[in-house]
């Protein structure tokens, strides 16, 4: 039997190619359209009680409370009303000033504990460093619901019952934990030969620290804030548990506390309420979101 | 890592002017403030929760008297702390395998360009960025007994309201989705998929993107189509991260309260009710500390599993 002799395969007629680049388009246009679809369907999964809450703030009464009319449209002209009224006869005001005041402080203290933390365990501590960063990174981890019950004993013994600065000292037990876990990523990528020229300069560590490894951290430092200040406008069960007068509390429990009534004509102001805290802290995330996904995932990916 | 690198042994040779440049020094009282601050009010408080659920304490008598087991006890008796236990298992459960499957192919769409993408991102990432609360309070307006914008289009389209297809209860001109018991667990279940979804999304996204190119294009030079690549390439590269992605999810779901407190109170009937939330009704609203303390600490088990996992994984990505 002959050796099999290569017989190369028949060049494709051009009706076939025209046939396969019609197939591949088709494939293409189906991929895409399959793409937009599901990119559609989770972006209105998602985005469904703010559209609502949104639509809600600027209809009138006539048009809200009305079942027979769609919902979607304003059958009234819009109105900027329930926006005044919030601000005008409600404690909504007061709920933000305390948030902000809250935040602040919390910011604060994060960052005087969290920097010298972080930089302690990643230039001063060697090997154990890494072991008990992560050891106070799952500190994050403890939820709010498991310690507020002897929490509010505490707080009660340190003369803080029901006012907003038991917020401030209870706070930064979430916020410190995880600030410095995200703080020791940003000071492991900076070279140590920086400091290290700073001091065999003169300066003390604490000097070289102070006018090399903090100015290049000021990303990191930004997102700790941010993060911080996060954290705090989303905590709710302290909050809840420990703060009982309305002139005392955070927007979180204030809104959902005190302004949910008993007459339901009263929805649009609430979800101004709503809308007017979730869009701002929105905006922040998402500027700074590829950094706080790095303190996430544990550093398993570098963003 | 700090006795080897010679900029370390630099400093350490070098005569100290100050105390407070000696690295034993220095280490320890940076850390202080860190460590006072959780060891006050994590771990004190993880002790007193212990002591408080052993004893008798209430809102009105603080005084701890010793009572052994009986608060565990009474909680494990009652029928409402079983359903709470039963609910909280399965919410975090169900909602982190539905989140795990709709986080996989979102990041997959994410991963891809196309226009209007920001957009899209910026709306899949207002649940998780928005505080629960007031999300939570966005679905109590949106699921309304009675001006719920999704009963009107259930209407418009004939499945809700007479002649339903969808079986007699659904012939009300509303779906009463709070007032229900099996309609009022599945809300609470899918507002938990809602909120997690974003956060184990961007985290799988931040995976598919640190997947080296050299990989990708060595195979599709093999040829591997899309399934090949998803089943050979990405699902096995990603899963460490996938598993870190659940396990913040298993924790956010399973220690919440705040879904339940605004959207459901526990209701209707306690059929809603999990584990934080009961405590918090027993414990503080009830007064009484140490069954709160007790119901609180069934948390704890999950936890620590979590924890566990979560340190295993943390010390797999050091050593890569």
């Amino acid at each position: 039997m002959a050796a099999p002799v290569y017989q190369p395969p028949p060049m494709p007629t051009d009706a076939e190619i025209e046939r396969d680049v019609r197939r591949a388009k088709l494939g293409r246009i189906g991929g895409r359209t399959a793409l937009y679809l599901t990119a559609t369907a989770f972006a209105l999964f998602a985005a469904l009680p703010f559209a609502w809450m949104v639509l809600t703030v600027f209809k009138q009464n006539t048009d809200l409370y009305d079942p027979n009319l769609n919902p979607f449209l304003y059958n009234d002209p819009p109105t900027l009303q329930n926006i005044g009224y919030l601000f005008a006869q409600t404690e909504y005001a007061t709920f933000i000033r305390n948030t902000l005041l809250v935040a602040v402080l919390v910011v604060i203290i994060t960052l005087v504990a969290a920097v010298p933390a972080a930089y302690s365990l990643t230039r001063l501590a060697g090997r154990w460093g890494e072991s008990l960063g992560i050891a106070i990174f799952l500190v994050y981890l403890v939820p709010p619901t498991l310690l507020f019950i002897p929490l509010s004993r505490v707080v009660a013994d340190l003369g803080l019952r029901n006012s907003v600065w038991s917020l401030v000292v209870v706070y930064p037990s979430f916020t410190i934990p995880f600030c410095t876990w995200l703080l020791m990523g940003f000071f492991k990528s900076i070279p140590w030969d920086i400091e290290e020229q700073a001091m065999i300069d003169g300066y003390s560590r604490l000097g070289a620290i102070w006018r090399t490894v903090l100015p290049i951290s000021i990303p990191g430092l930004l997102t700790v804030v941010v993060f911080s200040f996060a954290l705090t406008m989303h905590e709710f069960v302290y909050a809840l548990a420990f703060v009982t007068s309305s002139s005392q509390k955070t927007v979180s429990i204030g809104v959902t506390t005190e302004l949910i009534r008993g007459d339901v004509y009263f929805w649009q102001s609430l979800m101004a309420a709503a809308a007017l805290v979730a869009i701002p802290i929105a905006l922040l995330y998402n500027a700074f979101l590829d950094r706080f996904i790095a303190g996430f995932t544990l550093g398993a990916v570098k963003g | 890592m700090t006795a080897g690198t010679p900029a370390a042994d630099l400093v350490e040779e070098r005569p100290s002017r100050y105390l407070l440049d000696r690295v034993g020094v220095l280490g320890p009282l940076l850390l202080l403030p860190t460590v006072v601050y959780i060891v006050a009010l994590v771990g004190v408080p993880l002790v007193l929760a212990l002591l408080y659920s052993l004893s008798d304490i209430t809102v009105g008598d603080q005084s701890l008297d010793f009572v052994g087991l009986r608060n565990f006890q009474d909680a494990v008796g009652n029928a409402t702390f079983q359903q709470a236990l039963r609910n909280t298992f399965i919410f975090t459960l169900v909602s982190q395998v539905v989140v795990l499957i709709l986080a996989n192919i979102l990041a997959l769409v994410l991963s891809a360009d196309f226009k209007g993408k920001r957009l899209v991102r910026f709306l899949i990432l207002l649940p998780w960025t928005t505080p629960i609360a007031l999300g939570a309070l966005g679905w109590l307006w949106t699921l309304d007994n009675v001006y719920s914008p999704i009963d009107y289009v259930l209407r418009q389209l004939g499945l809700l309201g007479i002649g339903s297809p969808l079986g007699p209860r659904w012939e009300g001109t509303n779906a009463l989705w709070l007032a229900q018991a099996d309609l009022a667990r599945l809300t609470v279940l899918t507002v938990h998929i809602w909120r997690t979804l974003p956060l184990a999304t961007v985290i799988l996204l931040a995976g598919l993107t640190a997947i080296p190119q050299d990989v990708k294009d060595a195979a599709n030079v093999d040829g591997a189509g899309f399934f090949r690549q998803l089943f050979y390439i990405r699902i096995p590269l990603l899963l460490p991260i996938m598993a870190v992605a659940v396990l913040y999810g298993i924790v956010f779901t399973f220690t919440d309260m705040t879904v339940v407190f605004i959207i459901t109170r526990g209701g209707p009937v306690d059929s809603t009710q999990v584990l934080a939330s009961w405590a918090y009704f027993r414990g503080i609203e009830g007064g009484s500390l140490g069954q709160g303390a007790a119901i609180a600490l069934f948390l704890f088990p999950v936890l620590v599993g979590v924890a566990a996992m979560m340190l295993r994984l943390a010390r797999r990505t050091e050593t890569v």
